[in-house]
């Protein structure tokens, strides 16, 4: 059997009195597509800084493709391509030469022009591939910090919030590359803010909170796990009757939504209001999405 | 998808590629910005040339029959060696630490050793480079005898080595430029300055030969100037030695440091 793209072993990471990570056990198979959410501070991060190599294991471990990031990192960085968070930029050189000495680094050379090509194309540099770093845009930057990731052409790929800050466009193009790239066979790993681009696009879901997975699942069993369907009432101002208080999860001038399991609570919630002769004045009824997922895990004490 | 073949093919490429490509990428660096970083050094020394000769020639006594102009040029073209090979890897690895983007290479695949041997090439390089400029510039004023050129070599070889290599301490160690500017102003310069550039130690007062005695640089600079003149303060074997015994010293504390993972991997 294939080993898994990447293997995470009971890692804990502590920064002076402050736990980062608690123990995270995490397999990702390889081929899949995968999110890693969080709130800010989670330690989805450290994490990946750790797999990267960037920062070391206070205890357990991380291999990729069975090499261990501390004692086999040669071989596990060959297999890694990771998009720092940041964006960082190199002022001396233009974006097919940083594409070069990226690729250099891992011990490809000239042969690997093609595959760079590629990379150009596919994320829409072609024709900056001579501009410096430093004249490109804030939406180029980020693609270029995404081409150097993949200049080795790694089979596991690791995006660190590749789309914060970016545009619909390059949101867009930068996801049917990396869909092809999973279709070629490439394990994707992304953590990102937008939920919605995580149910859209990826198979498995692990969720971070203060340091440790609180949920880790296929997307689809996740909703159909934590969520239903939401219930948008617009009522007023007026003060709802105990029996239904605890279904509410939020309220704002005087539209309520309710988080329900099925019709029959839907039925029941309405009932209620009819009883109580609450009047409602308008309407809306919707699926439950990744984020109601997301709040109801780690939003509302985080 | 990458079978263990392809793998170990491709670590045996990084083995030479990868630092040769660091190497290549740290000398395009320094050569994009060569008005910074090879010509204001040559003019500078040029400037020194011109205002040191100029006021000391015929009053300072050095080595007999050495005019002070033709003591003065070995020393300076060793100094801006040496200055040179510290500030391209200070430099290089400051700025880096700086913009973030020394992420680059932090997530590749190189050693600690490959890391150390293409910031060090590059170092020497752009020493050797701005050196020979200075000396080329410097033919026109003077003509310069060669005693022993294999001496002038090996002392420009392992000067900037041995700065080159305390560059990457410091490039390391500096969190802020202020703290890399420190570096410079407080022990290169001065070190630079007291080593008998301008002047022999043995126009010193004794207690004041004895300190310059402690001084690395004093070394590298005498031994490359005995390789011009046959002459020197010590004997240039014993210079060699101490500055080589400094350069494996240093070494070891730079390959400690990156093993280690100090100031760059958390």
């Amino acid at each position: 059997m294939s080993q898994p793209a990447i293997k995470v072993n009971g890692v804990h990471k502590s920064f002076g009195s402050l736990h980062a990570l608690n123990g995270i056990d995490l397999t990702i198979e390889q081929g899949e597509f995968f999110a890693l959410l969080g709130p800010n501070g989670a330690g989805k991060s450290t994490l990946i800084s750790i797999l990267a190599g960037l920062i070391k294991p206070s205890a357990g471990n991380i291999s990729v493709m069975g090499f261990d990031v501390v004692n086999q990192y040669q071989q596990a960085r060959q297999l890694l391509g990771v998009v720092p968070q940041e964006l960082v930029f190199d002022p001396f050189f233009n974006v097919r030469e940083m594409l070069r000495f990226q690729a250099g680094y891992f011990g490809r050379g000239r042969e690997n022009d093609a595959w760079v090509d590629e990379i150009l194309e596919g994320l829409g540099l072609a024709d900056k591939a001579h501009t410096n770093m430093r004249k490109l845009s804030g939406g180029m930057k980020r693609r270029a910090l995404i081409a150097q990731a993949l200049a080795h052409k790694p089979p596991v790929i690791v995006l660190d919030e590749p789309t914060a800050g970016v545009d619909v466009e390059l949101r867009q193009m930068l996801w049917e590359f990396i869909k092809k790239l999973n279709r070629d066979g490439h394990t994707i790993i992304l953590t990102t803010h937008y939920l919605e681009e995580a149910e859209a696009l990826c198979s498995r879901v692990g969720m971070m909170k203060q340091g440790e997975i609180v949920a880790l699942d296929s997307t689809v069993s996740l909703l159909n796990k934590f969520a239903g369907k939401n219930l948008r009432l617009t009522l007023g101002d007026v003060a709802l009757p105990v029996t239904i208080q605890s279904l509410v999860r939020n309220q704002e001038q005087g539209v309520f939504t309710f988080a329900l399991s099925d019709m029959a609570q839907i039925e029941f919630v309405l009932s209620v209001l009819r009883t109580a002769n609450i009047k409602v004045i308008d309407m809306q009824l919707s699926e439950a999405d990744l984020e109601d997922v997301f709040l109801s895990l780690v939003g509302k004490s985080s | 998808m990458t079978s263990p073949k392809t793998t170990s093919q491709a670590s045996l490429n990084a083995t030479f590629r990868g630092p040769w490509t660091l190497l290549k990428k740290e000398l395009l660096r320094f050569w994009r910005v060569a008005f910074q970083t090879v010509a204001a050094p040559v003019i500078t020394a040029l400037l020194y040339l011109l205002i040191f000769s100029h006021v000391l020639e015929g009053h300072v006594q050095v080595y007999d029959g050495v005019p002070y102009t033709a003591f003065l040029i070995p020393g300076l073209i060793m100094m801006s060696v040496l200055q040179n090979a510290f500030a391209n890897s200070s430099s290089s690895l400051i700025q880096s630490k700086v913009m973030g983007n020394i992420v680059f290479i932090l997530l590749t695949p190189l050693t600690h050793l490959q890391f150390f041997v293409a910031f060090l090439f590059a170092a020497i390089i752009r020493g050797l480079v701005v050196g020979l400029c200075i000396y080329l510039v410097a033919m026109w004023f003077i003509d310069l005898t060669i005693v022993h050129p294999w001496l002038i070599f090996a002392f420009a070889l392992l000067g900037s080595a041995l700065l080159g290599t305390f560059g990457i301490i410091a490039g390391i160690w500096a969190d802020r430029f202020d703290q890399m500017a420190a570096f410079q102003n407080f022990i290169i310069m001065p070190l630079s300055f007291l080593s008998g550039v301008f002047y022999s130690i043995h126009s010193l007062p004794p207690f004041w030969q004895k300190v310059s005695q402690l001084n690395p640089f004093f070394y590298m600079i005498d031994g490359f100037r005995y390789g011009f003149f046959g002459k020197g303060d010590v004997s240039p074997l014993i210079s060699l030695s101490i500055v080589g015994a400094s350069f494996l010293v240093l070494a070891w504390i730079t390959l400690k440091m990156l093993k280690s993972g100090y100031k760059l991997r958390a």
